[in-house]
């Protein structure tokens, strides 16, 4: 049996990190709140892009832009890994890395050259320990407090080399934030961009008071032009603030129970402590018993 | 008094303008246009610059937008921007820090070089938000 000095050594050191871990979850709660605000303040202005988004794709001719065109062969395909800087978030990294390598390799399988772009320190770090080839990083990023222009930059680079040929494909591994306790990983194809899906029509025309169409300037062509590249940053956007807000989420589960995995083992070890120094007092009181007995001879 | 019509003024971070407007002027990719209450549907680009407009009681409220998109509806125009402050909220400093920088940029860039675009672009922003900021005081 362990010495009473070792094991309340042991618990000693059990408590501070249960204070750690505690602490930790609750950074995590607040910064989800913030995240979860961050999301909550963008939906209006996505919601409304996509609506009319959608109703100038009804509107403009077919293969406008180039980046709605598909490479005739796809050779190059760009990885947009999306991972938290810091660990102590449970499986969440492993999970997206995971559907990163899975994703890749199915490319690779298919002879094609895979590249990434980095958000986030523990993607990076894989892709760096797998010699993959990485364009971009973007660090402090996911998890902390960014503005658009982040998403705005990196879109644009994707653009130029989508343009420039370097990218045939452009796809973006993040976290879907589907509530407290399931944050999936999720694949989405950000360029050629899929083919748009026109704004909730038929029904929303009968109801809509505006029957009028509208006057567009410069025109739908010229117009969509503009919005598509926008769209690119908005999903990227999108998908950080999710990431993001699903990081924290991960991380107050993985904290809350490693709060609880220390209530347990301070139990354990407050039995065992009890137990020893039980222990100790039977056997000085023995010790006692048995001096007076030979004393007594 | 003609009825008024909502302006609404979204970034992707927040809402920056939700209230009623008696007209609203604003810097469309062909010029600047103006709406007042019954107009019809109209959809446009937004160049870089200042977008200002009547509120309920009359005053005048300005604002710069770095452009984006507009659409006027008979009672209301949405306009969606990548940036939007209210006048007093311009960061004068850093406007003129991004002038400069930008400026900088020009000189050593080539001009068929995308990165002469972008720090064009920039440039204007900066430009218009100091010219916008600055107008308050004069």
């Amino acid at each position: 049996m362990a010495s009473l000095k070792e094991v309340l050594a042991k618990i000693t050191s059990v408590k501070k990190t249960k204070k750690i871990t505690r602490a930790m979850n609750m950074v995590a709660s607040s910064k989800l709140k913030g995240a979860q605000s961050a999301m909550e303040s963008f939906r209006p202005y996505a919601e409304k892009f996509a609506e009319v988004l959608g109703n100038i794709a009804d509107k403009a001719g077919d293969e406008t832009s180039p980046l709605l065109m598909p490479a005739e062969e796809i050779n190059n395909t760009h990885i947009v890994l999306m991972t938290s800087d810091r660990g102590l978030c449970g499986g969440f990294n492993t999970h997206l890395i995971e559907a990163a390598e899975e994703f890749a390799n199915e490319q690779l399988n298919q002879g094609r050259n895979v590249s990434f772009t980095n958000f986030g320190k523990k993607g990076r770090d894989w892709c760096r320990k797998n010699k993959f080839q990485r364009d971009k990083e973007y660090l402090n990023v996911v998890g902390g407090k960014f503005g658009f222009n982040v998403a705005s930059t990196a879109g644009q680079e994707l653009i130029d080399g989508f343009l420039n040929e370097s990218y045939h494909e452009v796809h973006v591994v993040y976290a879907q934030f589907k509530g407290m306790a399931s944050q999936p990983p999720a694949i989405k194809q950000l360029l050629p961009i899929p083919v748009l899906q026109s704004g909730e029509k038929a029904e929303a025309d009968e109801d809509s008071p505006y029957m009028a169409e509208h006057i567009i300037e410069p025109t739908p062509d010229e117009l969509l032009n503009e919005m598509l590249p926008r769209n690119i940053y908005i999903q990227l956007y999108n998908a950080l603030l999710e990431t993001s807000t699903s990081e924290h989420a991960a991380r107050m589960k993985a904290m809350d129970n490693a709060t609880k995995a220390c209530d347990d083992m301070i139990e354990s070890l407050t039995l065992a402590y009890n137990k020893a120094r039980q222990a100790a007092i039977t056997m000085e009181l023995m010790d006692i018993v048995g001096g007076a007995e030979a004393l007594k001879g | 008094m003609a009825e008024n019509l909502k302006l609404e003024v979204v970034t992707p971070e927040k809402y920056v303008v939700s209230e009623d407007a008696q007209i609203i002027m604003a810097p469309g990719s062909l010029g600047e246009f103006g709406v007042l209450r019954g107009h019809t549907p109209f959809l446009t680009s937004l160049k870089v610059g200042r977008l200002h407009y009547k509120d309920a009681s009359g005053k005048d409220r300005e604002l710069f937008v770095s452009g984006g998109f507009a659409e006027a509806l008979p009672d209301r125009v949405t306009v969606l921007a990548e940036a939007a402050e209210r006048r007093s909220e311009i960061d004068l400093d850093r406007a003129k820090a991004a002038l400069e920088r930008a400026q900088e940029r020009l000189a050593q860039e080539k001009a068929e070089n995308l990165n002469y675009e972008r720090a064009r672009a920039a440039m204007y922003r900066a430009l218009e938000r100091i010219k916008l900021a600055e107008s308050a005081r004069g």
